[in-house]
């Protein structure tokens, strides 16, 4: 988390609303643990990770929703082989991320 | 409003423990519960409820008991905690101290070595006293150089679990007291550089100054993990290689 707080203070000061992503649960191998932090602002830019780069994209879009909405949701990303390939997580892994409003 | 969220930055930023609880589902997702240490008197330290709520006072105190073990096990967990006749769903996101290399020696291999700590996260410290050696030039991509003696900086540092040491000088008179500090402290890898030759003179020097074969077999000589290396980039290699899998195995132990 301690890399991502100069960014995050960064968009904050200028005035901007940011959503954290944070992965929670973590099935077979996926590239990043538990706890895992991604951080989004309101107009898109990104700050961390929660993948190896696979659902990023596909994250901070749900980041977004969340902002717009102003309330958290928990997302899962991943698995059957065909699937895999869809969302992106090449490895066959699940990833769940609880995605929330910065506003705590 | 992000009065929880400073708090948190907080103590992260001063490389305090502690731990972020938060419901995952049901009514009261996003609720969080922010839970610090509180030193008591007689040096020893208990987790409290420092910030926010879960939303139910029996669940709060129910969530401050797990994230105390799961801040003693420096471990994140998601978990499902029966509380009033339900299933609460939970992150206990435990954020640990920023793990730390303190390099003794700035000696050549010192220089690929923080290059290798860095890339893995860590915070890098070199400490030497010799000004041809601790040079800007050398070490502009330390995290922090300092030109003093070593033992006299480990005892000004606040060395913890997350702090690993090494000691790359060759020189007995500056790795001996740096080691004799090191061994002081709860540090979670102390590794020394040198033949077997030298450091069995210098479990002889250490014996000597009062420290018990317990404490000296906490130092990892010959250091790192053996892979038939011989540059200063293939020994620093070896040598992060070793710190790493002590680390991961500790916290495996605390799991």
């Amino acid at each position: 988390m301690k890399e991502i707080l100069a960014e995050i203070d960064n968009w904050q000061q200028a005035g901007k609303r940011v959503a954290l992503a944070t992965v929670v649960q973590v099935y077979g191998s996926a590239p990043r643990p538990l706890g895992a932090k991604l951080a989004v602002s309101e107009d898109g830019a990104m700050v961390g990770s929660v993948s190896g780069g696979c659902v990023e994209s596909a994250t901070v879009q749900e980041a977004l929703e969340a902002l717009e909405a102003g309330a958290p949701r928990l997302v899962s990303y991943g698995i059957a082989d065909e699937t895999a390939w869809e969302v992106g997580l090449a490895c066959g892994g699940t990833i769940e991320v609880f995605i929330e409003p910065l506003d705590w | 409003m992000a009065e929880l969220y400073h708090a948190v930055a907080q103590a992260i930023r001063q490389d305090e423990l502690c731990a972020v609880v938060t419901v995952l589902s049901g009514d009261e997702i996003g609720r969080k519960l922010l839970v610090r240490r509180e030193r008591k008197v007689e040096g020893s330290s208990s987790a409290v409820a420092a910030a926010g709520s879960l939303g139910h006072t029996a669940l709060d105190q129910a969530a401050l008991a797990r994230a105390a073990e799961a801040m003693e096990a420096r471990r994140t967990a998601r978990i499902s905690l029966p509380v009033e006749e339900q299933e609460w769903d939970l992150l206990i996101d435990v954020h640990a101290p920023q793990e730390r290399l303190v390099i003794v020696g700035a000696v050549h291999i010192a220089i690929p070595l923080v290059s290798f700590a860095r890339e893995l996260g860590l915070y890098t410290v070199v400490i030497d006293a010799r000004p041809i050696f601790a040079t800007q030039d050398r070490f502009g991509h330390v995290d922090e150089l300092i030109r003093s003696w070593p033992d006299e900086a480990l005892q000004e540092m606040k060395l913890n679990e997350s702090s690993y040491v090494v000691t790359l000088t060759h020189d007995e008179k500056l790795d001996t007291p740096a080691l004799i500090c090191a061994l002081n402290s709860p540090v979670g890898y102390i590794g020394a550089l040198g033949s077997k030759r030298t450091h069995a003179k210098r479990v002889a020097a250490l014996q000597e100054a009062g420290v018990s074969d317990q404490q000296i077999s906490r130092i990892h000589a010959p250091i790192g993990l053996d892979l038939g290396g011989r540059s200063p980039g293939e020994i620093a290699l070896a040598i992060m290689a070793e710190i790493v899998q002590v680390r991961n195995r500790s916290k495996e132990a605390g799991r």
